[in-house]
């Protein structure tokens, strides 16, 4: 770009100044409708395209699963609207203000968006309190930190959501002792501390017996309204349980979009992906 | 000079007079084992003016201190090699004498000025070798160590001379007397022939000329012609220091390309790299001490015996060590930093503290003139072959055999490469044990240009690092880039900043340089490298 | 749950041994007569104090290795730069007694032929400023070196590697004349700080008594710094930094801030070292140094505090024994340390310790 186009990029009168513009807004603006806006992303490793061309956009509120074969891009696309991935190209706004792709992982995670990772990812030296404490929404800087007291209201909240995930009795354990599903839930108790707008969850009942699944289910339905909700999964049975809208991936575009039901019988996802888990 | 005008004259008609030289030569032999360096230079210019087959070989030894006279009896002998005792011959007429004792004989002394002197009469008689070389190097000789006169006699010799190179230095030689003369023409057509010569002694009388000639025209065809030198010149200061880069690199290269297997396709950070190297350059010294008369094939010797020798101590720390660590990078570090420690200190305490001598074959010695200002040692143009052969050998290992493919699939994914049947203990022990061999093989060629003493080792390891991280971690095209490029930038930063300036550049721009691409020049892409 | 106290049990015990100890030798030193079994002899003292410093080197380097999870390989620069800013005082301090008597020029810049003072040795013939250099040298370091290698995620063995490379460059950078540092030499023959003759005992004994206090208040610094909240994020960086950063926290700013302040620490220690064994050299900045420094704090345990006091006050002890009796034999014993710590006791005798008394970390 030369000088002169950045000459007159400065005299346009249409626009504000990127560096103008507010980084960050305290709240995403979803006046519209959508909390997140997804437009043709494109992601894409050596040659191989995690993401093409994808757009997706999900409602204030709204309760989403995707779903899609391996190597859809589901990963990748919760890596894109967490800032962990830089997409190639598009853009992915987060309410109608903030612009994701200028934010850091902190930022965006300070912004309103909690994820959960596929593998339970939990911080095996601390204390199953501590992990919610350091989780806990609030300010996060360096000098804060350092002189940072626990207060009765926290520590209150935090016990709260103890109860909530089941893990009231091991809040002194360190959280690297605990089995598979009481870090699933250790961790699914962190995106609660957090509070954000919008959760991600990957993959959230794996290792989960039925009746934590169940649990799960319940945990997910609930929170939509006041969060929301995208949840990556690939259990059918889950899915089913609670899903209002289904998006599925496939080579990384959007396949199809709708009711559970109105997926289960396009013809092309059950060619690409039903078709083949039936027996699941 | 009338004696050489004498003598050059007399060549031809060489044959008639042979008689008469047999006694002459005798006579100059006695002047010259006589008396002091004065006496001893008139009869170094009667010898040469005699027409004898004995001069050449008489003057050459004089020159390399080989001339004796015997303390008793006074005959002149020449000896096998300087320092008696020797064999030794009889001066007068090359009849062996057999071995003469320390102090049966005396060196006949002589001077710089004397030593001057006979390389250029060695020179003159030279001009009338057979071989076209032996003439080309007798008239650079000659180039800058003339007199008008000699000049004169040699001026014919331009039309009879046959080859093209030796022709053009004997024109530069007579032109650069020439370069006096008082017709402001013949100066000039002397600065015409000397465009292009790179010899010290033409670009200095071209610079008086430049300065002081009172003819512009002939000051400023000088400058011309210098100007032109001078482009000459930095072209080939730019090739030399190409070169020196490139051989420097070749040497980073070698070091590097063992810790690019381990570090690269393993993941293991072997901070014991550079004692395997330094194994290695032991391994040479080893070897020549255990086959002192094999000295001239010493290095063949050693490439496999340090290949096996650190390979084994490679496989020795994988199996006692490493092999517990895996998926620990930074208690690899640290286990095998100590594992260093303990091969540095066991050579300081089983060999010895100082540096040992580890002597360079005479095929490694000595070194490639290509022309006045550009010379390439020997031994570094070997290393260099040595570094790209050690590279494809690698690289078509790992492509082509077996070994090589199960490296590779365990590189790539372990877990998968076990459940399909490939003992993947084995492959790191092997694996680890051919980094380790290739270090030893490095130590071998690094033994031939450095000192080879305990810490030999840790002064190529950071460089190794260096190289591996700047090229791209698993890669082995990036490691050869990498050390090739490394090793030049060095060079050419040198002569701006000095060495250790220019040391310390380098390791900044690779700080700065990983900083900003952390996996390198050539990084591997996709979701493996992610995470 | 129990927040954690800042004065827990070891810290007690620490503290306690270090009072109890620095007050021993202080008695031993200056009231048991020379000759007496319990006097403390001033070379002991001396070395007891250069023990301190290494101590407070290792407290250093626990903070971000132990707790942070970054492996420096360069720590020994961040304590040669404060020895050097030290040094510099005490060279300026030396005045006209030097051999070549100039008024202003240290010997060697005479020696160099020098006219006059580069203009970085102003200022350090006042004390206030030097030990402002002291942390601010290595400090500034430490903030430009890992402001650029964090924020661009250089992590794991390539931090470790590039930090190596950084003391290793600044190493041949103090070898050289040209930089005024006294090149191979370094700066040594001081004659007194603040004053006070260096080779005096009551001044060898102040110099302990300072570096017991440095390590003492460094301790307890990094005490308050692990146990609050900070201390519970760098934990949780070493243990899942993608997490840390998507429970909001800036990985980038809290692995900076640890960095710079144990560097300044570092530089701490380094000062109040170069007094005491009366001379600084770019042989400070050598890997080996920064390498040992690690299987301190590896032996006595990374990420308790105590435990990295402890590995370098005994691995210090050791050398000394053994360089004496056996000075082959040393190298020999600390590669074996190397290698049998971290196959076999990965936590360090706090490990052991800890383990035998049923406690989780």
């Amino acid at each position: 770009m030369n000088v002169l186009e950045h000459a007159r990029r400065l005299l346009r009168r249409d626009q504000v100044f990127p560096m103008l513009m507010p980084k960050r807004l305290a709240e995403p603006d979803t006046r519209h409708g959508p909390i997140l806006y997804l437009e043709g992303v494109t992601v894409s490793f050596d040659g191989f395209k995690a993401l093409d061309d994808l757009s997706l956009y999900i409602d204030d509120g709204e309760l989403r699963c995707i779903i899609g074969p391996n190597g859809a891009g589901k990963t990748t696309l919760m890596d894109v609207i967490t800032g962990k991935t830089r997409p190639d190209a598009g853009s992915v706004w987060f309410g109608q203000r903030i612009d994701l792709l200028q934010l850091s992982e902190a930022e965006i995670a300070q912004a309103g968006i909690g994820r959960k990772f596929q593998r339970p990812t939990v911080f095996g030296g601390h204390s199953v309190f501590d992990n919610l404490r350091l989780a806990m929404a609030g300010d996060k800087g360096v000098w804060r930190s350092l002189f940072d007291r626990l207060g009765a209201a926290e520590r209150e909240h935090i016990e709260s959501i103890l109860e909530t995930v089941g893990l009231a009795d091991h809040a002194g354990r360190r959280a690297a002792e605990l089995s598979h599903g009481q870090k699933q839930w250790l961790e699914i108790g962190m995106l609660l501390a957090q509070n954000p707008r919008v959760l991600l969850v990957d993959e959230p009942v794996a290792g989960m017996t039925p009746a934590e699944t169940e649990r799960t289910a319940e945990l997910l339905t609930g929170l939509a309204g006041r969060h929301s909700v995208v949840v990556v999964e690939h259990d059918m049975a889950f899915v089913r349980a609670i899903a209002r809208r289904v998006t599925v991936l496939h080579e990384g575009r959007v396949l199809a979009e709708g009711s559970m039901e109105q997926v289960q019988n396009d013809p092309r996802v059950i060619e690409v992906y039903l078709g083949e888990d039936d027996d699941d | 000079m009338i004696v050489l005008l004498w003598i050059l004259a007399l060549i031809p008609a060489g044959a008639a007079v042979a008689a008469a030289d047999e006694t002459a030569l005798a006579a100059a032999l006695e002047h010259l084992a006589g008396a002091g360096l004065r006496e001893r230079a008139e009869a170094v210019e009667t010898l040469a003016a005699l027409d004898h087959p004995r001069v050449a070989v008489i003057l050459q030894a004089y020159l390399d201190g080989r001339l004796y006279v015997e303390r008793d009896g006074g005959e002149v002998l020449i000896l096998a090699e300087a320092g008696a005792p020797h064999a030794a011959e009889r001066a007068l007429d090359g009849a062996p004498r057999g071995r003469v004792d320390a102090d049966a004989v005396k060196r006949i002394g002589s001077n710089n000025a004397l030593r001057k002197r006979l390389r250029i009469l060695l020179a003159l008689r030279a001009l009338d070798a057979a071989e076209a070389a032996e003439r080309r190097r007798a008239a650079e000789t000659l180039i800058g160590e003339l007199d008008a006169a000699e000049a004169e006699v040699l001026r014919p010799r331009l039309e009879s001379e046959p080859d093209r190179a030796a022709r053009a230095a004997l024109a530069a030689a007579v032109a650069l007397v020439d370069l006096d003369a008082p017709e402001s023409e013949r100066r000039l057509a002397a600065i015409d022939t000397l465009r292009g010569r790179l010899e010290p002694q033409v670009r200095g009388a071209l610079a008086r000329l430049a300065e002081n000639d009172a003819d512009p025209a002939v000051a400023a065809a000088a400058t011309r012609a210098l100007r032109g030198i001078q482009t000459r010149l930095d072209a080939y200061a730019f090739v030399e220091k190409l070169l020196f880069g490139l051989s420097l690199g070749s040497i980073l290269v070698l070091a590097a390309i063992g810790l690019a297997i381990t570090f690269g396709v393993m993941g293991v950070i072997n901070m014991a790299h550079g004692e395997l190297i330094m194994l290695g350059a032991y391994t040479t010294y080893a070897v020549q001490r255990l086959f002192p008369q094999w000295i001239e094939w010493s290095l063949l010797i050693a490439v496999p015996a340090a290949f096996l020798f650190s390979g084994a101590v490679g496989v020795l720390i994988e199996r006692g060590v490493i092999r517990h660590l895996y998926g620990r990078p930074l208690e690899t570090l640290l286990a095998t930093f100590g594992i260093s420690l303990i091969l540095q200190q066991s050579v300081r305490s089983f060999v010895s503290a100082q540096n040992v001598a580890v002597v360079t074959p005479s095929w490694l010695s000595g070194a490639w003139q290509i022309n006045p200002v550009l010379a390439l040692t020997y031994n570094r143009l070997w290393i260099f072959a040595f570094a790209l052969v050690v590279f494809f050998a690698l690289l078509a290992l790992l492509r082509y055999t077996a070994l090589g493919i199960e490296v590779r699939a365990v590189a790539q994914n372990r877990a998968m490469a076990r459940a399909l049947g490939v003992r993947s203990d084995r492959v790191d022990a092997l694996t680890f044990g051919l980094g380790a061999g290739i270090a030893g093989v490095a130590g071998v060629a690094l033994s031939q240009l450095t000192n080879v003493g305990p810490n030999l080792g840790q002064d190529y390891i950071i460089d190794s690092f260096m190289v591996v991280v700047f090229g791209g971690v698993g890669n082995l095209w990036g490691t050869l880039v990498g050390g090739l490029s490394l090793g030049v930038f060095n060079k050419f930063m040198e002569p701006v900043t000095g060495a250790v300036l220019a040391k310390i550049l380098v390791l900044v721009f690779i700080i700065l340089f990983i900083q900003k691409r952390p996996q390198g020049v050539f990084p591997q892409r996709g979701r493996a490298a992610e995470g | 749950m129990r927040p954690p106290v800042l004065l827990d049990r070891p810290a007690r015990w620490l503290l306690g041994a270090l009072a109890a100890g620095a007050l021993l030798v202080v008695l031993g030193n200056a009231l048991v007569p020379q000759g007496h079994a319990l006097h403390v002899s001033t070379y002991t003292v001396t070395l007891l104090g250069k023990y301190l410093c290494y101590a407070l080197l290792a407290l250093a380097l626990d903070l971000v290795w132990g707790y942070c999870g970054i492996l420096s390989l360069g720590h020994a620069a961040f304590f040669a730069l404060g020895g050097y800013a030290m040094g510099m005082y005490l060279m300026r301090q030396i005045g006209t007694r030097g051999v070549y008597g100039h008024p202003v020029l240290p010997d060697f810049m005479v020696f160099l032929g020098w006219e006059e003072l580069p203009w970085y040795w102003h200022g350090f013939d006042q004390f206030w400023f030097a030990a402002a250099m002291v942390v601010l040298v290595p400090g500034a370091l430490a903030l430009v070196f890992g402001w650029f290698a964090f924020r661009s995620r250089v992590t794991g063995v390539y931090l470790s590697i590039i930090t190596q490379a950084l003391t290793f460059a600044l190493m041949l950078a103090f070898f050289r004349n040209e930089m005024g540092f006294g090149g191979n030499n370094g700066l040594t023959d001081f004659k007194d700080i603040l004053g006070f003759d260096l080779q005096a005992d009551a001044t060898r004994l102040g110099l302990f008594l300072a570096s017991a206090a440095a390590l003492a208040s460094a301790y307890l610094l990094a005490r308050r710094i692990v146990t609050s909240k900070f201390g519970q994020v760098l934990v949780a960086i070493r243990d899942s930094e993608a997490r840390v950063r998507f429970a909001g926290y800036e990985v980038e700013h809290f692995k900076l801030w640890i960095f710079v302040f144990s560097a300044m620490l570092a530089g701490v220690a380094g000062a109040l070292y170069v007094p005491q064994v009366g001379i600084i050299n770019p042989s400070e900045f050598s890997p080996l140094n920064s390498i040992e420094l690690v299987i301190w704090v590896a032996v006595g345990g990374r990420a308790t505090l105590w435990g990295a006091v402890a590995g370098a006050l005994l691995v210090n002890y050791a050398k000394t024994v053994f360089t004496g009796l056996l000075p082959e034999a040393w190298l020999f014993l600390l590669g074996a340390l190397f290698v049998l710590v971290t196959l076999f006791l990965p936590k360090g005798l706090a490990g052991v310790f800890l383990h035998r008394k049923g406690r989780p970390t």
